[in-house]
């Protein structure tokens, strides 16, 4: 991570500024400093009247051009086993204990080796292997196994996993097969947890992000807005993954999945999701910040411009996990138009 | 019902494949615009739950009756 702004860009910034001096002050501090705003102005961010909001977009979008740069890291993810998952997170359809349609299933080894194949082909670099567990069997293991091997043999692509809960020694046995970056997310505030998920803790969550990163292995923790946390309880989660320091936040939107205890839930504002992605980013200066599941609800396409002009520096391309997603040709096309390069496989290994 | 060409096999649609609701009793027209970001779940042949994988670039549902469908 840089100690310092980076000096760039071809993409033109905006030097508008919110209303309020004390908060627009303490917006300037984070760009100068690379240091994020303290949980108090999170929230301030988050409850920005409507006319404020480009400004504070164009603040984070500063920030994020001064302490990431105009890169952007593209990814795909795909599903190794889905479905069937005994945890109770209520926004899951991949939870076995509600009345979802999705079915168990599991992806094999050459579709598993075809999904990196199509992953790299957008000119991805990240391919995350995702499983709906509370942590991986032996089963899963020797799955990974075989694929992290077959993907390093014939892609040539970082490969990121997502597989729950860890043991010292599969956390191990991860960094030593070559995955270098772990996915877990927190999901949401601690505060907020136990409304969410009750068969697992937020603790529980945080000791295998702490295991991961002792390893030596990138820590990928984000989240989902939209749960039905207060406002007061996303600057919460902020400031706990600032506090974290994860090398990447993903940013969910809830997609309410039928089935599921949130699947009536009324999805975010499309206003109060880029809110979100502002104080995020102003939260987290120099964090990869990334675009993930329900954009597009939320959001709907022109979402993805708003979010990449306002902090975000890196989606995830094509279909998520059990629901689809852009065209990777659109977000492909859309970063040419902004002049935001795609994150080069060599700057990241 | 649809059909093809002569000795083709005819293919009854009967059920809504991201609901497993009835057609014919209502449109849907809630799935018809989920289905835009989701991949089918129930066979509309059947309305048997299928298995499905969704892949970067797609997705493949297989039912247990009426085979597999890819998009």
């Amino acid at each position: 991570m840089p100690s310092s702004p980076a000096a760039n860009s071809e993409v033109p910034l905006s030097g508008a500024r919110v209303s309020d001096p004390a908060l627009a002050a303490a917006m300037d501090a984070v760009l100068a400093t690379g240091t994020g705003l303290a949980e108090p102005d999170v929230l301030a961010v988050l409850t920005l009247p409507d006319e404020d909001l480009p400004a504070a977009l164009a603040a984070a979008h500063r920030v994020r051009m001064a302490w990431c740069g105009p890169e952007v890291e593209v990814e795909g993810i795909v599903s190794v086993k889905t479905g069937g998952c005994p945890e109770d997170c209520h926004f899951c359809s991949q939870s076995g204990v509600f009345s979802s349609p999705v079915r168990a299933v599991w992806l094999d080894i050459p579709a598993l080796v075809e999904a990196a194949k199509q992953t790299a082909k957008t000119g991805a670099t990240e391919f995350c292997i995702v499983a709906a567990v509370r942590g991986p069997d032996e089963r899963l293991m020797a799955q990974m196994r075989a694929g992290v091997a077959a993907i390093r043999a014939e892609v040539d692509i970082n490969i990121a996993a997502s597989l729950g809960m860890l043991s010292q020694a599969q956390v191990d046995e991860l960094a030593a097969m070559g995955v270098h970056r772990y996915n877990h997310n927190l999901e949401t505030a601690r505060s907020f947890f136990p409304n969410v998920v009750t068969t697992h803790t937020w603790e529980e969550r945080f000791d295998t992000l702490r295991m991961v990163r002792d390893a030596g292995m990138e820590v990928c923790c984000g989240g989902i807005l939209g749960l039905g946390e207060s406002l007061a309880q996303r600057a919460e989660f902020a400031a706990q993954l600032a506090l974290l320091g994860p090398d990447e936040v993903p940013l969910n939107f809830l997609n309410p999945r039928p089935g599921t205890p949130l699947g009536e839930a009324a999805p975010v504002e499309a206003r109060d999701a880029l809110r979100a992605v502002a104080a995020f980013r102003l939260a987290l200066p120099k964090t990869i910040l990334r675009y993930a599941g329900g954009r597009e609800i939320a959001l709907g396409d022109l979402g993805t411009r708003d979010g990449l002009l306002g902090g975000v520096n890196a989606v995830i391309v094509g279909n998520y996990l059990t629901t689809l997603g852009r065209a990777p040709s659109e977000d492909l096309a859309l970063l040419e138009e902004l002049r935001m390069p795609v994150k080069a496989l060599s700057e990241t290994l | 019902m649809s059909a093809g060409e002569p000795g083709d096999a005819v293919i009854i649609t009967s059920y809504c494949d991201r609901c497993g609701g009835e057609l014919g009793v209502a449109d849907h027209p809630g799935c018809r615009a989920a289905r835009a970001l989701e991949p089918p779940r129930f066979c509309p042949s059947c309305r048997r739950r299928m298995k499905v994988q969704v892949l970067p670039a797609g997705w493949r549902a297989v039912c247990a009756e009426h085979g597999a469908t890819e998009g």
